[in-house]
């Protein structure tokens, strides 16, 4: 049997006919993964392929799934491919792994990632890099690298990624999986090893959008332990999606249609805007003038965060403990000095030092309060749009997949891969990025929907039926 | 030249809440290390605090009682800095927009009340315990304090001596045992204080270098330690040199202030908003809540002693000085409606005894109901004052009732003459010279023979009875 090419809701129904046990679908993965890992290398460390029965059943009963490295799940390593988190085995379960638990879905391992999600190409694990199924001297993208990588390669079903800049939808675009960043507040985030807290979300990485809104259906709604989740109702959200999109209105920002965008990219976006018009989409142009701040106020309210989160990380209480420093400093401060040093690698550091830089005394005034400023007038571009359509379309990523290494000296034109996903973080809206063409080279495109807040309904609506009318989600890599 | 010192408290107290701020463990004192904790006061990779509204509500008491502005807008920021007792290396707290301020409060002094304004009341949480063994050279934590509400109360610098800082604390440390929020045990670290305190050329408006003064266990510790500080600078001044800004450190034993290591206090805490407790609104009907909620405060109830018993001030200050004391009071009234006779026996013989014990009178083996029946039975003229003592004395020893103890100890009060006659004829056999006295016309001289009657009589002779008795005796 292929069960690992299959999708969720296709096993489902394979599941509740009883022609397919979940120690089944285990063991077309462990083959799977035997067979492809070593080229691909999109886990953390190795997964496990045994049946964890519990007693739950739900929409996801006997489905395995894989999460990112920077979700806790009780009496697993979590260590967001990071030395300093080595060894760091969650004690409790995220809220998101407790609500899979709860509908039946097995925890089958911990995807690759860029050091606490720091990166958009997956090669600042600590680990290894995870390559692009499609080529494998391409990166997959990042931060969720490793859980786009695996979820394409067909050597997981489903999988949950985070999103603090594009870190879902980048990877989805470079590897051609569907990857939703929600709302800021509809999924829980407890659990979720902080990097940038007003920013994060939790999504689900998908073969195809069904499969997607069945996840997210699964992991999304209030949380009493995490005082910023939305007291919303999740809709139905694979019912609701079958509603056609005749009359929905479409928004292109003129500001992400400028130079820089690749030409396959380009192309992709235009036979995509026609195939929604077919299906009976408005579209117009809109402004979003604030857009060519987003990755200046995002790399300083991002890493502010980052530089308090990852404060905890100092040697005392879990992970990587070092001693030493120099004579002239007390023991406790060359623990701090040398367990940070040897724990973070250079880009953690980086960013680190730029965050604890914008906070500083004297310098708060001009990057950090600025930054929160404009902020909001991102948020009010988004608001104004939303008055009077229902979705944005944008690329996803203004490149395909760049190669391994070809961005690692440059930081800045790593960041500016995230250019078309920083801005939704910024506005706290939801965004999902659906596989919509391949390069003249081979390499998937996706483009990029983005709704007003809570507007996940319009997002898998639009994906729905442009998936239904196109065939891209079907190809699959030749590994 | 003569300076006026300028001196600021800013009083840490722990709220009693039932369990901690930002997680739903137990806040309490004095359990095993490491037993009250969970991810969220561990700080572990991923955990979340969300508010405990009942910390809230007590905060908005404290506030409200000093007279507060209380914020409708108000969030929580992050303070940054490195200690192995702060599990996250940031503590949330509130910085620029504190949920309560420009309060104030009357302090008492021997020559009237002063008003001290309030500069903030604001919400945080307590951080950890470091343990330091004598043996080996590791250092320990005990997280059970960390997460611990903490309310920070900020005064304006209107205190000008030590005795002044000491009434402030007293009497903020009154109201907040009146709210019943916190134990306000300074030994517990349940209430914590430092101070600032500079000098100016008496006369002048102007503030000089302050020193911040930290380490005093003790309101005792924080007079002594102004006071100290206080001598200190006015040496630097006198001798020309300059005041240095800096945080010194009140050392019981050398009695002195020393400065900490400069290391130790260069912080840029990087505050800023803290993005996982969203800025909150504070509803005019929570404040409103709040307020209704709020006890009779030591002031009103002062007032109402003198108004409603005819007490005077020092003798309602002394039954409310404590709230559990002016508790009793009120319950011993509902029992027994002579308030004077109440306020006597409290202010009197109960007060020697909890002075004498060590103990407030929630320490003491004394209800109101015992201790009515024990003021009935001297009242109504069955035991003597005196013996009303004894009995006192007895009654916290054994816990028996009043009424119990006369009968086992025979100290019912002896009237009649017969059975006083015997002891008369003693006394005036024993004390020729007072006898000789009254005789020759010193008419006080049978006060003492009185008493000696009712020493004799362990106390239950009836005095009345005595006294006309050995004038009768004496005149014949």
């Amino acid at each position: 049997m292929n069960l690992h090419t299959l999708t969720a809701l296709e096993l489902r129904s394979r599941l509740d006919r009883g022609s397919v046990k979940p120690q089944d679908i285990l063991a077309d993965l462990r083959g799977r993964y035997e067979a492809v890992e070593k080229k691909v290398m999109a886990f953390a460390r190795p997964p496990s392929f045994e049946y964890r029965d519990g007693a739950a059943a739900g929409a996801l009963k006997g489905i395995p799934v894989v999460i990112k490295d920077n979700i806790c799940s009780q009496g697993d390593l979590t260590e967001c491919c990071s030395k300093i988190l080595k060894g760091f085995v969650a004690p409790y379960d995220a809220t998101v792994v407790e609500r899979l638990k709860k509908s039946g879905a097995s925890i089958m391992g911990k995807a690759n990632m860029d050091e606490f999600a720091f990166g958009s190409s997956c090669e600042t694990s600590c680990f290894h890099p995870t390559r692009n199924p499609w080529n494998l001297d391409c990166v997959p993208g990042g931060s969720s690298g490793g859980s786009c990588a695996c979820v394409v390669a067909d050597e997981a079903i489903v999988a949950l990624g985070s999103d603090t800049g594009g870190s879902i939808r980048q990877p989805a675009s470079l590897c051609g999986v569907v990857g939703m960043k929600p709302t800021y507040g509809r999924v829980s985030r407890y659990g979720l090893v902080a990097f940038a807290s007003s920013l994060d979300q939790i999504g689900p990485i998908t073969k195809d959008v069904r499969d997607n809104a069945l996840v997210l259906g699964v992991i999304a709604g209030h949380d009493d332990r995490d005082a910023t989740s939305a007291h919303m109702d999740v809709p139905d959200y694979l019912a609701e999606m079958e509603k056609d999109i005749r009359g929905l209105r479409v928004a292109i920002p003129r500001e992400y249609f400028v130079e820089g965008m690749d030409a396959d990219v380009r192309q992709a976006m235009m036979e995509a805007k026609a195939k929604l018009e077919s299906l009976g989409a408005r579209f117009g142009e809109v402004r979003l003038p604030h857009t060519d701040y987003a990755v200046a106020v995002y790399y300083i309210i991002a890493t502010a965060e980052a530089s308090s989160n990852l404060a905890r990380f100092d040697g005392v209480q879990y992970g990587l403990r070092q001693t030493g420093g120099s004579k002239d400093e007390s023991a406790l401060v060359g623990m701090y000095k040398e367990t940070r040093d040897k724990g973070f690698g250079a880009e953690a550091k980086r960013r680190l030092i730029l965050g604890t830089y914008v906070l500083s005394s004297g310098y708060y005034d001009a990057y950090y309060l600025r930054a929160s400023r404009v902020r909001r007038l991102i948020r009010e571009d988004f608001d104004k749009v939303f008055k009077e359509y229902d979705v944005v379309l944008t690329p996803t990523s203004p490149t395909p997949a760049f190669r391994i290494g070809e961005k690692m000296d440059n930081p800045l034109s790593m960041y500016l891969s995230d250019i078309y996903t920083i801005s939704v973080n910024l506005a706290g809206v939801p965004a999902i990025s659906v596989p919509c063409g391949f390069t003249g080279s081979g390499l998937p495109v996706g483009m990029q929907l983005i709704g007003r807040p809570f507007g996940e309904t319009d997002l898998y609506r639009a994906a729905f039926h442009y998936e239904q009318g196109t065939s891209w989600h079907k190809q699959k890599p030749k590994l | 030249m003569k300076y006026e010192p300028v001196i600021g408290l800013e009083v840490h107290v722990q709220l009693k809440t039932a369990t901690k701020a930002f997680c739903g463990c137990a806040n309490v004192f004095g359990s095993k290390e490491n037993s009250n904790i969970c991810p969220v006061c561990l700080g572990l990779p991923g955990s979340l605090p969300v508010l405990n509204e009942k910390a809230l509500k007590a905060a908005l008491k404290v506030a409200l009682a000093l007279g507060c502005q209380v914020r409708s807008f108000t969030k929580f920021d992050r303070k940054n800095y490195y200690y192995p007792d702060l599990p996250k290396n940031f503590q949330i707290s509130q910085y620029d927009m504190p949920f309560s301020e420009h309060g104030s409060l009357d302090i008492s002094l021997e020559d009237g009340t002063k008003h001290i304004r309030i500069k903030r009341v604001h919400l945080e949480e307590d951080a950890g315990k470091l343990i330091h063994p004598e043996e080996g050279a590791d250092s320990l934590v005990d997280y059970n304090r960390a997460g611990t509400p903490l309310l920070e109360i900020v005064s304006e610098p209107d205190l000008h001596s030590p005795d002044e800082a000491y009434a402030y604390l007293t009497d903020l440390k009154l109201i907040l045992q009146y709210l019943d929020i916190s134990d306000c045990d300074m030994e517990k670290g349940s209430l914590r204080c430092d101070a600032n305190v500079s000098l100016r050329p008496a006369g002048t408006t102007g503030l000089g270098v302050k020193s911040e003064l930290k380490n005093m266990n003790s309101f005792r510790a924080v007079r002594l330690a102004l006071d100290y500080e206080i001598r200190r600078q006015e040496a630097e001044l006198g001798d020309g040199r300059l005041v240095v800004q800096e945080t010194r450190l009140w050392n019981e034993k050398k009695q002195m202030t020393l400065p900490m290591r400069s290391k130790e206090e260069a912080h840029d805490y990087r505050y800023f908003p803290e993005p996982d407790l969203p800025p909150f609104v504070i509803s005019a009907s929570e404040i409103e809540e709040a307020r209704q909620g709020l006890p009779e405060l030591p002031k009103e109830k002062r007032g109402r002693f003198v108004a409603s018993f005819g007490f005077s001030d020092k003798d309602a200050a002394t039954l409310t000085a404590a709230k559990s004391l002016a508790d009793f009071f009120e319950a011993c009234l509902k029992l027994y409606d002579n308030p004077k006779k109440i306020a006597h026996w409290l202010i009197g013989p109960v007060s020697f005894q909890m002075n004498s014990r060590g103990q407030d009178i929630a320490g003491l083996r004394l209800s109101p109901a015992f201790l009515t029946e024990l003021i009935d039975l001297v009242e109504t003229g069955k035991i003597s004052q005196l013996a009303g003592k004894e009995v006192l004395q007895e009654m916290l020893e054994s816990g028996k009732p009043a009424a119990k103890i006369v009968e086992e100890e025979n100290l019912a009060q002896v009237s009649d003459a017969g059975s006083l006659s015997a002891v008369i004829e003693e006394v005036i056999a024993a004390n020729k010279k007072s006898v000789d006295d009254f005789k020759a016309g010193k008419e006080n001289a049978v006060m003492f023979l009185v008493g000696q009657v009712m020493r004799l009589s362990r106390g239950k002779a009836n005095p009345k009875t005595a006294r006309e008795m050995l004038i009768e005796r004496l005149k014949a």
